[in-house]
């Protein structure tokens, strides 16, 4: 294989790693970012303390991100045959990703939450505030910079499961790396791949700091 | 001022209670707050006066008593009716507690943002509120870019932006240096003047209290044990507590001389400077220093100094003018 073959397949990766990496992201914090917030607002110490489901919820979470994305896709394969109509292939492996990554959301979620300052919210408080507007208008915005960076780890985070994504008949980076690279012993295109990979990282990690810090007005 | 009672405190009691401890933060307080009024709660760290601020906004909740507001107990109000005291209650706070990702003005409009007020009226009430707090230059800076001092000033905008009819001020001068906390002072004082709202501010300061309040209670192991106008809880104090905060020790507070004197109050809001010899050089008249307890506290004069009355009616008067005007608290003391 030339190089004019190599550069196209490992486009062609980009294109497929993004396609599942993107939309990922998207839904796990379209799930996981709820119950980062209800996680915070929830706690003992919380707007709304609900203990015993807070506790439960901490324990749910808790066990779905005990378990190794590479086992959790074998065993959700029946669920996601039932969702996405087929169990294997690029598009598929969305659904076991999300499945993956929400519970790690909300951790994360909850964490940049917890960053605010307990005297801001009681300030909200007192300036009359409902539940849902010190949510919307206090605890999102003032953890805005935090809740960026988070996502741009979850985002590298959920692009590495993502190259596990050959285990499931997807495709990808990753998926070449191993089997047009490593199974036929063409390490130009195992590397290729793999500096594609690393590339992407930098990428989504310099544009993660870049809003971050053009959004964060703590400091001066 | 009016003679109406805006905040009634009855009974109030709370207790912090983990597995192992139990800390009572407040014990019975009743107290009484006037509309029109600066009223002010002293007293040392510990004491419980936070506490106390806290659950008149029902930041905390008490274990027992009630907390009136126009004859409303707070404390039994549903969401909706807490929400509409609470724009009635503005608070500010000795953190200050702004929104860090919010410029000055978005601050000062977030109460106006979350009550819906129409986008026109929010402008214009945004720019005299910080016309009043003489930040209008400040506008779109983030309070990280502020001093203490202006952070506070917002904090004020903005907790007087919903048109409050009280407001409750946490420390709000603790984190300040004397020169801003001075600042802070009189612009509160031209906020009770000029838009007639009532101030209840807790502090650990007694120069604070004198200062600009009319009334205060001193709040010892979260007991009230003193209260009444400031002046005379001031010359006449009685608890322990009152004479720590006044920098008096109880041992030399009750040694009243038998000779006709002056006692002379220190209370931390006099500069330093050497009082007593200009005191005898500008009005001429010899000083007999019958005896003194004085006390330095982060560079500011705190305690008594008994000195004997002058004998010619002008000569005491020269005297007394010249300490008045020096801005400390003069009593004749006579034990016959």
């Amino acid at each position: 294989m030339s190089w004019e073959k190599i550069v196209p397949l490992v486009l062609e990766g980009l294109g497929e790693t993004l396609y599942m990496t993107l939309p990922s992201t998207l839904l796990s914090y379209l799930v996981g970012m709820p119950l980062g917030i209800l996680l915070v607002v929830t706690a003992p110490d919380g707007i709304r303390p609900r203990p015993a489901f807070n506790a439960a919820l901490g324990v749910a979470i808790n066990f779905l991100r005990s378990i190794p994305f590479i086992i959790l896709l074998a065993m959700l394969f029946p669920v996601t045959r039932a969702i996405m109509g087929r169990a294997i292939g690029t598009q598929a492996i969305i659904f076991p990703l999300v499945i993956s990554a929400f519970p790690y959301v909300a951790r994360m979620v909850e964490g940049s939450i917890r960053e605010v300052d307990r005297g801001v919210i009681e300030a909200a408080q007192s300036l009359a505030s409902s539940d849902l507007q010190i949510i919307g208008k206090v605890m999102i915005p003032e953890a805005l910079p935090s809740l960026l960076n988070g996502a741009a780890i979850v985002m590298v985070t959920i692009l590495g499961y993502t190259a596990m994504a050959s285990a499931a008949g997807g495709g990808g980076l990753g998926a070449i790396a191993i089997t047009k690279g490593l199974n036929l012993r063409r390490m130009d295109v195992m590397y290729t791949a793999a500096i594609a990979l690393v590339f992407l990282v930098q990428l989504i990690t310099l544009f993660g700091n870049r809003v971050t810090k053009k959004l964060d007005h703590r400091k001066r | 001022m009016s003679e109406s009672k805006l905040i009634e405190i009855i009974g109030l009691s709370k207790v912090f209670s983990d597995a192992e401890n139990k800390v009572v933060a407040l014990n019975g307080i009743s107290l009484t707050v006037y509309e029109g009024e600066i009223y002010g709660i002293v007293g040392m760290s510990g004491a419980g006066k936070s506490t106390l601020i806290r659950c008149i906004n029902r930041l905390d909740i008490p274990n027992e008593g009630q907390v009136l507001y126009r004859g409303r107990d707070v404390l039994k109000m549903n969401r909706r009716e807490l929400l509409g005291v609470r724009r009635k209650m503005g608070m500010i706070f000795q953190q200050f507690n702004l929104f860090m990702q919010r410029t000055v003005a978005e601050n000062v409009r977030y109460p106006l943002e979350i009550s819906k007020s129409p986008r026109k009226d929010a402008d214009r009430r945004v720019r005299e509120l910080l016309d009043i707090v003489g930040l209008s230059d400040k506008a779109t800076a983030y309070p990280a870019q502020l001093s203490g001092g202006q952070r506070q000033r917002v904090g004020i905008a903005r907790a007087l932006a919903s048109e409050p009819d009280v407001l409750l001020c946490d420390e709000a001068t603790s984190a300040l240096d004397p020169m801003t906390t001075q600042a802070i002072l009189a612009l509160l004082q031209d906020i009770n003047r000029r838009l007639g709202i009532t101030i209840l501010l807790i502090t650990h300061e007694m120069a604070v209290i004198r200062q600009i309040c009319s009334r205060v209670a001193i709040l010892d192991g979260g007991v009230v044990v003193e209260e009444g106008d400031v002046d005379e809880v001031f010359l006449s104090t009685r608890s322990e507590a009152g004479k720590r905060l006044f920098g008096v020790l109880p041992e030399r507070a009750a040694e009243d001389p038998d000779v006709p004197a002056l006692r002379i109050v220190f209370d931390g809001s006099s500069a330093e400077k050497p009082i007593i010899s200009r005191l005898a050089q500008e009005t001429g008249v010899p000083v007999n220093i019958l005896s003194a307890n004085m006390n330095h506290l982060r560079g500011k004069m705190y305690g008594q100094m008994i000195i004997q009355k002058p004998l010619s009616e002008d000569e005491n008067k020269a005297v007394v003018r010249f300490l008045e005007e020096a801005g400390l608290t003069v009593r004749e003391v006579n034990k016959t």
